[in-house]
């Protein structure tokens, strides 16, 4: 049923998968839906594309300072159906967005998520939002085929992690360590058993591990014992840095973790 | 059966409160949850905090009539309750104690803390220096210039004082960098929130910890001035002081509640912090509550002179209780509020924080709908020391 779980299935035992965050609007709406075709082209599995928000409680400053950037350059919650329209039609990969809930709970989450599907975007990841206050967004997207994606970290008890399993589609997101985001040299071990507790509770779960992934070994490590690995302030660093040649790059070189 | 309106415990209020907090905060807000659900009903730590409040707090705070302030406005009678006479000046120090001892309980080392006008924070570092706790405060960067004072109290203390450059540079950033603190350290970390927003358990577990004041307030009224009190009013900022003298009133349906909004420049201008007579329904901080937010549900910067005011959310008990309509909440000026600032000042000697002067100023709004000689309950939340500079600079003063 969910895309964006077939293809994490399909690429398991072929090296993995690497599913790529970027803000947009950041540094303008066009630029960030290049950046997002670019992505896509250099060995990015799935998409996640980031909706600004005024207060990113989960952000690092590389992805706080970018989508700051982008409300201050013009914006508006409209312009994610805009970009998604466009970014799925040059791409193959699931496109999913990532939204603090308070602007969806103010568009409407049934109106948010008949226009997700209308664009043709695979779901949503919501990292302010715990399936306990979520019933009214599993029944919006499941009326119009979304994955939604939630949250298990390092101290989510069993019941809260098999919570989490039971109530996403697509993935489980794996919080690598207690942490927002950004980039990190050592993720700790926290992170496999994260996943551990996930096989626990859904043998059929697919997850992926984010917070910190920032280089080709962890994205190999976190390929061995989970289905993907997700990246997001190291590649608007790179972005920074180098423009699209400097993330593509950085894509290819994260890519290569995929190869056995 | 219905629900007295003093016996609501959260997690909603109505259709406000909840939690909206990424996962990774969910076990420690538990764990918060269960050790306050244990220590509330534990004669030890009922006992170890009434003593500190005793010994340490000055507590209770005594209540003061205001005659020529009252004269000044008309024929009413008005009643502060003086919580500004606690230990570090304000009503803080009541949330802080009760949190800070149950960060001992959960074993927790260190403290972090949000401030807006500093009172909080300092409130905050005082328990952690006497309770032998590392300390960290978030202030925005607006806030450590206009609250100096303040800083230096803390830092004096033994805090750190971490100034926020992110987003509006106030209040609402500060909570925001406490909490990204909170989700890295929540092991060893107790974010000892400063008012009745935030994520459940904080709204009532805030609300219950200053609750001493109504409480306190209401028998005064009643043993020293012979009836309750016509009117009970407060500033709201996050809403504590106000949820803390409203709660022990709530089902006394003869006894109006007011609540005093900072209006800024003006609720008709974009420069105010009137979160419930100008904002809508949202969420901010881990809570549904009112909120001022754009057509996309980004959250607008908040001004006001004062800056514990200056937060452009409120806790999710004022949304209900306004929404049920069992408090009101009415809009005072910058300009209002320091015209109430200098008439208590020179009527009664006594110098009112600024976000205090706020609840002072609105009383004359009142005055059509009141009765001749109706007695007036204010929340003197805090005193006026930290806004010397602000009230110098304001009035000309040197
Ligand atoms: C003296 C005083 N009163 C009121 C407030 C506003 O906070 P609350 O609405 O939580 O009482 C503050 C906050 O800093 C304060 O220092």
């Amino acid at each position: 049923m969910s895309r964006t779980e077939d293809v994490l299935r399909r690429n398991k035992g072929n090296g993995g998968s690497l599913i790529g965050y970027f803000p947009l609007g950041y540094p303008s709406l066009k630029e960030s839906i290049d950046a997002a075709v670019v992505m896509c082209e250099s060995g990015v599995d799935v998409l996640e594309l980031g909706i600004p928000y005024s207060d990113p409680v989960m952000d690092g400053i590389v992805i706080q300072q970018a989508t700051e950037q982008a409300l201050a350059n013009g914006f508006r919650l409209r312009h994610t159906f805009d970009a998604i329209r466009e970014v799925t039609s040059r791409v193959s990969a699931p496109v999913l967005v990532m939204t603090y809930w308070n602007p969806v709970m103010q568009y409407g989450q049934e109106k948010f998520a008949s226009e997700l599907a209308a664009v043709g975007a695979s779901g949503a990841i919501t990292p302010d939002l715990i399936p306990d206050e979520a019933s009214g967004w599993i029944g919006a997207t499941n009326n119009h085929g979304l994955d939604r994606v939630f949250l298990a970290t390092p101290t989510s008890s069993p019941a809260r992690t098999e919570s989490a399993c039971a109530n996403s589609v697509g993935f489980v997101y794996a919080v690598s360590t207690m942490g927002i985001t950004g980039a990190r040299e050592d993720l700790d071990q926290k992170a496999k058993q994260v996943v551990a507790e996930v096989r626990t509770q859904s043998s059929d779960s697919m997850t992926a591990v984010g917070i910190g992934v920032s280089t080709a070994a962890q994205v190999r490590d976190i390929n061995s014992y989970a289905d993907g690995a997700i990246v997001g302030s190291a590649f608007v660093k790179a972005y920074q840095q180098g423009g699209l040649d400097g993330l593509r790059r950085k894509v290819s070189e994260l890519a290569k973790g995929k190869s056995k | 059966m219905v629900q007295k309106l003093t016996e609501q415990v959260g997690p909603y209020f109505g259709e406000f409160g909840g939690r909206f907090v990424p996962e990774s905060l969910i076990a420690a807000l538990d764990e918060l949850d269960e050790t306050y659900q244990h220590a509330k009903n534990d004669p030890e730590f009922i006992a170890e905090l009434a003593h500190l409040h005793k010994t340490y707090t000055g507590r209770p705070s005594i209540i003061t009539e205001a005659p020529k302030f009252a004269a000044s406005i008309g024929d009413i009678r008005v009643f502060l309750k003086r919580e500004d006479l606690n230990h570090t000046g304000s009503h803080k120090i009541n949330n802080v104690l009760g949190q800070a001892l149950l960060a001992k309980r959960m074993g927790k080392s260190r403290i972090i803390a949000e401030t807006g006008a500093g009172q909080h924070g300092v409130a905050s570092a005082t328990a952690a220096a006497l309770l032998g706790l590392e300390c960290v405060v978030y202030m925005g960067a607006v806030d450590t210039v206009r609250q100096a004072l303040n800083v230096a109290r803390m830092r004096l203390l033994g805090a750190e004082v971490i100034p926020v450059t992110t987003g509006s540079r106030t209040l609402k950033d500060a909570i925001n960098e406490a909490l990204r603190d909170w989700v890295a350290n929540v092991e060893n970390t107790h974010y000892l929130l400063g008012t009745v927003a935030g994520p459940h358990p904080f709204p009532t577990m805030v609300r219950d910890f200053h609750s001493v004041i109504g409480i306190e307030a209401r028998q005064q009224m009643l043993d020293q001035f012979g009836s309750l009190p016509d009117v009970v009013a407060a500033c709201v900022g996050g809403g504590s002081n106000a949820i803390g003298i409203f709660h022990a009133f709530l089902d006394d349906e003869s006894v109006r509640l007011v609540g005093m909004e900072a209006a800024g420049d003006g609720v008709d201008t974009l420069r105010h912090a009137a979160t419930l007579s100008m904002g809508r329904p949202g969420v901010l901080h881990g809570a549904k509550s009112y909120l001022l937010q754009d057509e996309d549900g980004q959250t607008l910067e908040s001004h006001s002179i004062s800056a514990g005011l200056d937060y452009p959310g409120v806790g999710p008990e004022h949304a209900w209780l306004k929404d049920i309509g069992r408090a009101e909440y009415i809009p005072v000026t910058d300009t209002e509020a320091m015209e109430a600032l200098k008439l208590l000042s020179r009527n009664e000697g006594i110098i009112p924080a600024i976000e205090t002067a706020h609840a002072l100023a609105g009383i004359e709004k009142l005055m059509p709908t009141l009765r001749p000689g109706s007695k007036i309950l204010v929340n003197l939340s805090g005193r006026g020391d930290k806004d010397m500079e602000t009230a110098a600079k304001y009035f000309g003063l040197i």
